[in-house]
């Protein structure tokens, strides 16, 4: 913790920022002030479309070319806001510098991670090749990549997710900054590996004392890493404080509801007298990269290995795991959606390698809803089209008036206003969208719902109503639920049976509460901590450096 | 990488001979023959010439007959121009089309990815507009019209340039020009949507957000991934600009082989025909491995083993 009295090196004075859109200005940031000081974490919180980025944009002279800013921002007395690009590019990059959500797509896929590091350092550093070379090597091994010598030689897509972003954090520590802003760096990542670079930032500003500006709407991140909190809604701070007072006494209703909004309750196991829906057993997927007429022989990959489980009438089974663990394989390989191995039985029929007509009298009762409520929905397609696409195949027999009543019915089901039956994907918000993904599903009456990570590309407080929203329908039509998800509170909240995979295999698998109270394997436990305890994991990464 | 081209160029041999069986019998099934004409010739005159040509044997004979001479590299005699092969006629217009196209191509690679860049960087300006406009115009105009045009104005009205004919360097002025505008304005275009989405992309905003000299963002980040889309588009246009154009050829009166292509179809040219879509195929086929091999070398993600 820092003290009250140390040097205020950033300072932000009424910035507003403004989008001109074809609709209109749209004002993103409407008069923040926001300070950081040396040394110190402070960490911008809020939901999507809150504005908390485009402060730092704007700041750093990064805004989209439709964006405007005013106001003020200071970095150690020098105004940003205006300043000339030469003069503004020995600031960024050196003294102060960014790191962004998608490691993926910030390093440029083009260039060796030698070549990107070495750029900031011989342009601000004026560097030679070779002394920018050793120094690029030191801050790889700074950021603990293993065997940094092959990686300083390696193009980021050779790269996992998390090394990408260890790269990205070298590249930010090349000019020893004042400043670090993070902007949601974790996001795109698995919980465990969130809690390894959260833990090496934590790392490095102890040893650098850099401060560190954390953009995040993950309240856990919050919690664990900053000193101080700035809540933001709507393009205005609504609340800060240091954040032990934010989390103990949150003064504004936002601050409470964004506290209060991560997933509750639990379900109650199903009975074993309930019938079994879905039988699987020993099914495994291997995708295999074929060779071509000239080319050799190609390679396999097994997404899904001798994997089994049972669901029966009105239960959700969760299936956990992080990015690569075969989560969503499973689920499209249940569904006969892709080729597959084993036996998979849905009501006494079994089922496995139906191929697409075999198929679709059961699909109506197997209905999956996708991750993303953007690419999922037809733009072309009315909502109500959208929802009623599936009666054309599975009820042919409906008149046209009937279906668009069974539509209303849907949307009215998942909360929607039936009035809207005739507009368009695009005017929907990311949470409406996933209601309308799930009234396509529901409006079948299937038995069986396969939700793929339905609730991932939502804030929270979304995410809480969709959960809510799937708990009444499951409850209202005896629904079953195959839920698909890394987000573990979310699995929590809503299966009663756990299965834990990693790398196409189940770790372990039981009630929803076993699992997560009492894991038993070393992983479902690291798995976790990070997800609900990254405190405790972050100070024990702490103790261990100090001892 | 040497393997992959190898193995590329191995399994073209199979495309080639599909082409080639497919136009062979294409040609035979039109109707007509070399032969014809407006007055019949006595039938034993034209027994003779069909003998000489064995056209007179079945088709499937002839079939393997072309087969067997293009074996040994003979792509036969042309059935028209009596007194040459097909090598000599298309060894004759070669170098006069790919020395035109391969300028065109390029001075439109020149221009046109300046007058793109220069547009992106501009977006929503005058100067993006007028480039724009300047490209749509471009694509719109057909050779046809240009390249008349073109001889008009600098060939006859000004005397700057020699309205047609092979004989000078100056000769090659209007025609280059006539084949490259609309390709100009292709790649303005292509170059134009890229180099605005690449400037869009987050490694563009990392490259500035450390503050890296505008130029060499642009230059080393943006332009960079923004040629992918063109190379992959000049695979094909350069196939087809090298092997003439039949418009140009005719309007400037130029010893190419484009024209080939279109007389030797309507005179039912048999071995004409055959040698030019032998000679654009395998264009067609050297180009498209020479764009991946291009990728390959630009596009890390990119690996042939």
């Amino acid at each position: 913790m820092q003290q009250e009295n140390s040097e205020r090196i950033f300072d932000i004075r009424g910035i507003r920022v403004t989008f001109e859109t074809p609709d209109g200005a749209v004002e993103a940031v409407r008069g923040v002030d926001m300070h950081v000081n040396a040394g110190e974490t402070v960490a911008v919180v809020g939901e999507s479309g809150s504005g908390k980025s485009q402060i730092m944009m704007a700041a750093m002279g990064l805004l989209a070319s439709n964006g405007a800013v005013s106001g003020s921002a200071r970095y150690r007395g020098q105004e940003l806001i205006g300043m000339p690009r030469s003069k503004l590019n020995k600031v960024r990059g050196a003294k102060v510098t960014m790191i962004f959500q998608e490691p993926m797509t910030s390093l440029d896929p083009l260039y060796t991670i030698e070549r990107q590091i070495c750029e900031p350092i011989r342009v601000h550093g004026g560097l030679s090749g070779a002394a920018a070379r050793r120094r690029a090597l030191e801050l790889l091994k700074l950021v603990h990549i293993p065997d940094p010598e092959r990686r300083l030689k390696s193009y980021p897509h050779e790269l996992s997710g998390g090394q990408r972003q260890r790269v990205m954090i070298a590249m930010a520590l090349a000019n020893d900054p004042d400043l670090l802003i993070a902007d949601e760096p974790t996001t795109a990542l698995d919980v465990t590996i969130q809690a390894e670079i959260l833990g090496l930032l934590a790392e490095l500003q102890k040893k650098l004392g850099m401060a560190i500006l954390f953009i995040t709407h993950d309240l856990g991140i919050v919690e664990a890493f900053a000193d101080r909190v700035y809540v933001m809604q709507k393009g205005l701070v609504v609340e800060t404080g240091t954040t032990a007072d934010i989390f103990q006494r949150p003064a504004e209703a936002y601050t409470k509801m964004l506290l209060a909004a991560e997933p509750e309750g639990h379900k109650p196991p199903v009975g074993d007298d309930k019938p079994i829906l879905l039988d699987a057993d020993g099914v495994s997927v291997t995708f295999s990269m074929k060779g071509g007429l000239f080319s050799g022989g190609g390679f396999e990959i097994k997404a899904v290995q001798n994997v089994g489980l049972r669901l029966r009438a009105g239960q959700t089974i969760g299936i956990v795991g992080e990015s690569g663990s075969g989560k969503s394989t499973l689920g499209r390989a249940l569904l006969q959606l892709l080729p597959s191995e084993g036996r998979v039985v849905y009501q006494g029929t079994p089922i496995q390698g139906f191929d697409r007509g075999a198929m679709r009298p059961y699909r109506r009762n197997l209905q999956m809803v996708f991750q993303d409520p953007y690419g999922s929905l037809s733009p072309r397609m009315t909502v109500g089209e959208i929802i009623t696409e599936g009666l054309l195949v599975h009820e042919p027999s409906l008149s046209g008036r009937e279906r668009e009543q069974r539509a209303m019915q849907a949307l009215k089901e998942v909360g929607l206003d039936p009035g809207m039956r005739n507009r368009f994907p695009h005017e929907f918000s990311g949470g409406q969208r996933q209601r309308i993904a799930i009234a396509r599903a529901v409006v079948l009456k299937p038995t069986v719902i396969v939700l793929d990570e339905p609730t991932s590309a939502l804030d929270r407080s979304v995410q809480k109503q969709i959960i809510t929203l799937l708990r009444d329908i499951q409850e209202n039509y005896n629904l079953s639920f195959i839920f698909i998800s890394h987000d573990l509170a979310v699995v929590k909240a809503l299966a009663d049976y756990a299965i834990v995979m990693r790398s196409g295999q189940v770790v372990e698998e039981g009630p929803t509460g076993e699992v997560f109270d009492n894991p038993r394997s070393d992983y479902t436990k690291d798995l976790m901590e990070a997800a609900f305890n990254l405190k405790q994991v972050l100070s024990r990464q702490a103790a261990a450096r100090a001892g | 990488m040497l393997g992959y081209a190898v193995r590329r160029l191995l399994g073209a041999i199979p495309t080639l001979f599909l082409i080639i069986t497919f136009s062979f019998f294409l040609m035979r099934v039109a109707p007509g023959g070399p032969f014809d004409r407006e007055r019949t010739l006595e039938a034993k005159v034209l027994e003779n010439l069909n003998r000489v040509f064995h056209l007179d044997k079945p088709v499937w004979e002839q079939y393997l007959y072309y087969l067997g001479n293009l074996a040994r590299g003979d792509l036969g005699p042309s059935f028209i121009y009596r007194d040459f092969s097909v090598q000599q006629l298309l060894g004759n217009g070669l170098p006069v089309s790919i020395q035109l196209g391969g300028t065109a191509l390029l001075i439109a690679l020149l221009i046109g990815s300046l007058l793109g860049t220069i547009a992106a960087l501009r977006q929503n300006s005058w100067i993006d507009y007028s480039v724009i406009a300047t490209a749509t115009f471009g694509i719109t105009v057909p050779n046809f019209v240009v390249a008349p045009l073109l001889s008009l104005i600098f060939g006859v009205w000004l005397s700057l340039l020699p309205a047609g004919g092979w004989n000078s360097p100056e000769s090659m002025v209007l025609p280059v020009i006539t084949l490259a505008l609309p390709q100009i304005a292709i790649i303005a275009r292509l170059i134009r949507g890229s180099t605005i989405e690449a400037l869009r992309s987050d490694h563009v905003r990392t490259a500035r957000a450390y503050g890296l000299p505008t130029r060499m963002v642009v230059v080393v980040h943006a332009l960079r991934a923004a040629c992918l889309p063109v190379i992959s588009y000049l695979g094909p246009a350069a196939a087809a600009l090298l092997t003439g154009s039949v418009v140009v050829e005719t309007i400037f009166g130029l010893p190419g082989i484009g024209r080939y292509f279109v007389q030797g179809a309507l005179n039912r040219d048999y071995t004409l025909v055959m040698g030019t879509v032998i000679i654009i195929a395998v264009f067609v086929v050297i180009f498209n491995l020479i764009v991946d091999l291009l990728y390959a070398a630009l596009d890390p993600r990119v690996r042939y083993d």
